[in-house]
């Protein structure tokens, strides 16, 4: 059996962490079903929320600490204690900004109306924007509605459809 | 290779339908692939496949958002025209590889 006979249809996403990195798994996947013709939602919950709400959107940090991944510029460790000083996660995260500019990967609020031009939806959670005080207003103004886990599952059905926890 | 006649011009392509040479394509291959992909072209259609096969023709990388910035169509506009899949439907039109970016 090949999957080409059984394309997706849809996918839905669901994005609960706000780190750079976790923020941009979610937005290359929901942008790349786009542009493949897969309806789309992602639903942006916890600390995700911080990709969706318009004060921290265009910011987004890495973490410097604690983080096994994390190396210097040409491949040495980078010592947590390193990480910890001020400025340098800061640093760090513009830097990691910078680099993806240069792969044509938009920032945040770009990468949105990008998937929004194309048709995907994109959805907040109601739990988390009550748990962080947060209202509709502050959020970007695509977000297409904020909705509960049952409200968004109910989106998530049909044959051929994947949902996806990154 | 498998070759294919399309537009009464025999063409390379690859399994799935891409042109392998961008130099047998002509307007009205691009014609006759639109048609198998449903997709009528005009004027604004053929601004769209000359920037991208410009931009091919440079070995750029070729993403939705360097059409969007190209200052003929924005994003939805891009859609609105290749319904679907945008980037690989223009580029089968336009007679150029299959797109290998992942934005």
């Amino acid at each position: 059996m090949t999957n080409e006979g059984h394309p997706l249809n849809k996918v839905c996403i669901i994005c609960a962490k706000g780190a750079i990195e976790d923020v941009y798994a979610s937005l290359v996947l929901g942008n790349g079903a786009v542009m493949e013709g897969i309806e789309t939602k992602i639903f942006f919950t916890f600390f995700g929320l911080d990709a969706i709400t318009k004060k921290t959107m265009n910011s987004l940090h890495t973490s410097t600490v604690g983080n096994p991944a994390m190396r210097m510029p040409g491949g040495l460790a980078f010592p947590t204690l390193l990480g910890m000083l001020p400025g340098v996660e800061a640093g760090v995260s513009a830097m990691m900004r910078g680099q993806m500019d240069k792969l044509d990967i938009p920032p945040v609020k770009e990468f949105l109306e990008m998937i929004d031009a194309g048709g995907g939806e994109i959805y907040a959670c109601k739990l988390a924007m009550d748990m962080f005080k947060l209202k509709k207003e502050d959020l970007w103004e695509g977000v297409k509605d904020v909705l509960t886990v049952g409200q968004f599952y109910e989106k998530c059905g049909g044959l051929q459809t994947q949902v996806i926890f990154t | 290779m498998a070759q294919k006649i399309i537009a009464g011009v025999t063409v390379d392509v690859t399994e799935e339908g891409y042109l392998t040479n961008p130099a047998q394509w002509t307007k009205e291959i691009a014609l006759e692939i639109g048609k198998e992909e449903n997709v009528q072209l005009t004027d604004k259609h053929f601004e769209v496949l000359n920037f991208i096969r410009d931009r091919f023709a440079k070995n750029e990388t070729m993403t939705i958002r360097s059409v969007g910035n190209s200052g003929i169509i924005d994003i939805k506009g891009f859609y609105g025209l290749f319904p679907g899949a945008p980037m690989k439907k223009a580029a089968k039109i336009a007679g150029i590889s299959k797109p290998a970016s992942c934005v």
